[in-house]
């Protein structure tokens, strides 16, 4: 083999580069195609999307957790090279992450499905990439569709990054026409890394994964120096030292290395359990002779959206404090701590960088660990100044103060639509209902159009994404990144029943769209809640202040009509099932509400009218 | 036969036939041009006739203490083949000397000749579908009979000497008005008969009506107007000589109906006929539902029963509870466990139950609450 080795590469035979794309425009498949062009995986053994390991990555089409693979390739004219493809989080919720993968790269490979054109979040990305001066290569995908307008889609992209449309490569992922052209213009255009190979070690964490085998996988791109498996090294923001177990490098099986030069791409295990010990965006150094100087760009991950997640049966909570514990392991981001609710009983208010990040924690608990929740609506934080003037963070709205408070700040995003501009007034009205201020407008072609707003994240958690792909008939992408804070006019609604207040429905909310918000959860109970011996009053209040009401009625008749011969088994069969029915009630104070009731209320997903 | 087996036993016998079917009506019955011609309906009574005997070589000479006959129409076969079954039950089984023995009838089946033979052959109670006097609420159930019929077959059977006569009401049927309801009450107060059983309608599953509400062109019952109509029908039958004694049955003194007693005490009783049901010594069972099958597997010795179930002591304990507390005679305080005897304790502090009548050892609901009996049987339970 006459590939060079890791930890002896020339750096000048290195090509780090990742691809920036959407959901489904075919970045597992391209990725796929380029480890058979390069012969690391034969046909026979390829697995469809081949670097998307876990299964709800590859259901969904997405990466979560991104990867890193080492390509030997043989340019034709012989030369051997180091590609070093990083696959990169492609979801909103994962800028950061995204933002370390391109740190750790020198050329980025643009790609966008030729029938559909570029979406709000590669944009993102793709600014991102750019403000990193790194080399971009726009590319066309599935060219091979029916529908695929190449020539469009090109004038587009070449618009947006100030190329030549003739620059821009037009490639068929899954036939693999394009892709020998597109791994060529790699090799020409994606600089070689530049590092000082006799300066102290410095390495950037962009991925960190917890294996139940070897624990803590980490993922580096050494800048400078050398990183060999008898080091011992440090991780600069924490001052943490670890003993090195193995580094190495994916290729596309792990395979252990002597260690990892300049420019180079690859794997560190230390044997730590947690990936909080080995955090992406922080520099690894050598514990003798370190460097003194981290490069920079480290940041704490920060949650954003928070819910409370309690077991629809109460006994389950052990096993969601482990099955956190364990999700945790892998998952820096996360953060949970324990919360009782009157009326969901135990459980923890979770923090989460974004709604997809709550999503795919919520569905990895259902799914791998068979635990039944019930998730509170998503909240954002608040910060919440007193008359008295002390300052509180609210996670949890049921906590947001009822005293006089003298100012209240929400975080706010700055937000990206891209959409065709036969939509761009539906959107707008959309983005000023919820309270947004234009940014900017711009035509990227003829018929699509980016928008910039500031909107407060909490409209956005609350069915934001569903208003406007309903508005936009599925045509419109979103992005959005955190830009601070701004100062609102909010107010808790609380949602009594029989006088109770449940803290589980508690909501913060504009003062403008309270009594709304108020009509609008009071009708959905009042349809959810089974009449009751006694007659329960729903009521939405802010503070001591009623702003609407419903009544269920007692109920009045509770009895079968007939009960002889045959209907004797069926009753009896019929009172088995209620009572099994019965362990499906809450009791919320003395009334029973239906876990289904728990459920409508606090999912976004259609809690407004839809137009 | 040496002995003769003490405990009270029935027997219910199902008539699978109608003339149309009405539209809310979910029973086990066929037209003759649903069942086309595999059934007889002439000869259907000598089928029953050869189950019954086979009842009586399985059992252990039970003393018969009341007859059924349901339906479907029962007197759509003929007062001659009614009789007959009974002369068939008489042959196998001992008779209790008081025995009641009732057939359902349509009051548009019946003439006077009809009802003079169903006396003479035996038959000392009668039940009439008369469902109620408004026409325009016969309509929209589908019956074929007017609003005078059910009087006029009422004051026939009287004449007939039947001693008792009961007159079924439906309540809360979509168009119906209290006034609807008064005036059918008064129907069968005028009738003279000494039993009323009223029930809310209940749109079942399958049924044309059931169509019809999901479709929108019925409004479903409420069960507001339900709870009022039944309140309505109480007092009104209340005033004039007639008890309740089970949520949708009232009596005249001496009218109650020992064959609904039957049921709801947990007696023994065999159900002959095809989807008809049976209860003996802990175990149910139910017939072949379709008449063509029931038929042919009686022809062909087969099983008639296409369902046990052997009935686990907890279950037995729920049926009693859930039968007797819909009673007005209710349920011994002797056959709660501790937990539901406490929790009996509450209700009677707060008025569920009697607390007079269970300071004498017996849980009874009382008449205020009798239409939330469900809740009450499931609090009860557990």
């Amino acid at each position: 083999m006459s590939s060079p080795r890791p930890g002896s590469t020339d750096p000048a035979l290195v090509r780090n580069f990742c691809i920036i794309a959407h959901i489904d425009h075919g970045k597992s498949t391209l990725a796929d195609r380029m480890l058979q062009h390069t012969g690391l995986v034969d046909a026979r053994s390829m697995r469809a999307q081949y670097l998307d390991r876990m299964d709800i990555e590859r259901e969904r089409g997405i990466t979560i957790k991104s990867q890193a693979v080492r390509l030997p390739y043989q340019a034709p004219d012989g030369t051997e090279y180091i590609l070093n493809l990083i696959d990169t989080p492609g979801h909103v919720d994962f800028t950061y992450e995204v933002s370390r993968s391109l740190a750790a790269c020198e050329g980025a490979v643009l790609l966008v499905d030729a029938a559909q054109g570029i979406e709000a979040q590669t944009l993102a990305n793709l600014y991102l990439a750019m403000e990193n001066d790194m080399e971009i290569i726009p590319v066309l995908n599935k060219i091979d569709l029916p529908a695929a307008q190449p020539e469009k889609y090109a004038a587009e992209l070449a618009h947006i990054i100030g190329c030549d449309p003739a620059d821009v490569l037009k490639v068929s992922a899954k036939t693999g026409v394009g892709v020998s052209e597109l791994l060529e213009r790699i090799i020409e255009k994606v600089p070689p890394p530049k590092g000082d190979a006799s300066a102290p070690a410095r390495a950037l964490i962009f991925d960190s994964v917890y294996d139940t085998y070897r624990g803590v996988v980490t993922y580096v791109r050494v800048v400078d120096g050398r990183i060999g498996t008898r080091d011992k090294i440090e991780m600069m923001s924490l001052g943490t030292t670890h003993e090195l177990l193995e580094v190495g490098v994916i290729s596309p099986e792990p395979i252990p290395s002597e260690g990892l030069g300049v420019g180079e791409v690859g794997y560190l295990i230390t044997g730590v359990k947690d990936v909080r010990q080995s955090r992406v965006g922080d520099t690894v150094t050598t514990a003798l002779r370190g460097a003194t100087e981290s490069l920079g760009g480290y940041r704490d991950p920060l949650p954003m959206v928070f819910s409370g997640l309690y077991p629809l049966d109460g006994s389950d909570y052990p096993e969601l404090r482990d099955a956190l514990d364990k999700l945790k392991l892998n998952d820096a981001a996360l953060t949970y701590e324990p919360e009782t609710s009157l009326a969901l009983g135990f459980g923890f208010r979770c923090g989460f960088l974004g709604l997809l990040h709550l999503e795919i924690v919520r569905e990895r608990l259902e799914r791998e660990f068979n635990l039944e929740l019930i998730s509170t609506a998503p909240n954002v934080v608040y910060r919440v100044i007193t008359d008295a003037g002390k300052e509180i963070t609210v996670t949890n709205p049921s906590e947001f103060p009822n005293t006089k408070l003298s100012k209240i700040f929400e975080p706010v995003v700055r937000a990206t639509v891209l959409l065709p501009s036969e939509f761009v007034g539906a959107v707008m009205e959309l983005c000023q209902q919820r309270r947004g201020v234009l940014l900017g407008m711009d035509y990227l072609s003829e018929d699509r159009v980016e928008l910039r707003y500031t909107l407060p994240l909490a409209e956005i958690v609350f069915d934001f994404f569903d208003q406007l792909k309903s508005r936009t008939r599925g045509y419109a992408s979103l992005d959005y990144e955190p830009t601070g804070e701004q100062e609102a006019d909010l107010v808790k609604v609380d949602i009594l029943l029989h006088g109770e207040a449940v803290d589980a429905f508690s909501a913060v909310v504009h003062r403008d769209k309270s009594q709304a918000y108020g009509v609008l959860i009071v009708q959905k109970l009042k349809e959810l809640i089974p009449r009751q011996q006694y007659e329960v009053p729903i009521q939405a209040a802010i503070g001591a202040r009623i702003i609407t009401r419903e009544t269920v009625r007692a109920v009045r008749k509770d009895v079968l009509a007939k009960c002889y011969g045959g209907d004797i088994s069926r009753k009896r069969k019929l009172l088995e099932k209620q009572k099994e029915g019965k362990k499906r009630m809450k009791m919320v104070g003395s009334v029973e509400v239906p876990q289904e009731a728990f459920i409508a209320v606090l999912s976004t997903s259609d809690s407004s009218p839809k137009k | 036969m040496t002995h003769q087996n003490q405990t009270p036993f029935s027997l219910y016998i199902h008539i699978p036939f109608c003339a149309s079917i009405c539209g809310y009506c979910d029973f086990n019955t066929y037209t003759a041009q649903q069942l086309g011609g595999g059934v007889s309906q002439e000869s259907f009574h000598k089928l029953l006739i050869r189950e019954l005997e086979l009842a009586s070589r399985t059992l252990d000479a039970p003393l018969v203490s009341t007859v059924f006959i349901g339906g479907g129409t029962p007197t759509l076969i003929g007062s001659d083949s009614l009789t007959q079954i009974l002369r068939g039950i008489e042959n196998y089984f001992p008779m209790s000397p008081d025995v009641e023995i009732t057939t359902e009838a349509n009051p548009d089946s019946v003439d006077q000749q009809m009802l003079t033979d169903l006396r003479e052959g035996g038959f000392n109670r009668i039940s009439f579908g008369m469902q109620s006097a408004a026409p325009a609420v016969l309509a929209t159930l589908q019956r074929t009979h007017t609003a005078g019929a059910s009087k006029q077959a009422a004051l026939w059977a009287r004449e007939a000497g039947f001693e008792h006569v009961n007159l079924d009401l439906i309540y809360g049927t979509p168009g119906e008005t209290d006034s609807d309801v008064r005036d059918s009450v008064n129907v069968c107060i005028d009738a003279g008969v000494d039993h009323v059983a009223a029930y809310s309608l209940i749109v079942e599953p399958g049924t044309a009506m059931a169509r019809a509400v999901n479709q929108g062109v019925l409004p479903p019952p409420d069960d507001d107007e339900c709870a009022d109509r039944h309140n309505i029908i109480d007092t009104m039958l209340h005033s004039a000589g007639f008890n309740w004694y089970e949520v949708s049955n009232w009596a005249k003194p001496g009218g109650q109906s020992s064959h609904n007693q039957a049921y709801w005490t947990s007696a023994n009783w065999w159900g002959a006929g095809p989807g008809a049901h049976s209860h003996v010594d802990g175990r149910r069972w139910v017939n072949h539902k379709h008449p063509a099958t029931y038929a042919k597997a009686l022809e062909n010795g087969d099983a008639l029963h296409v369902d046990t179930e052997e009935l686990t002591p907890e279950q037995i304990h729920v049926e009693k509870v859930m039968l007797a507390l819909r009673t007005r005679a209710g349920l011994p305080v002797v056959e709660l466990d501790p937990q539901e005897l406490e929790r009996a304790r509450e209700f009677a502090l707060q008025g569920v139950i009697d607390p007079g009548e269970f300071a004498h050892g017996l849980v009874r609901v009382t008449d205020s609450e009798r239409l939330l009996a469900d809740r009450v049987i499931r609090e009860l339970l557990g």
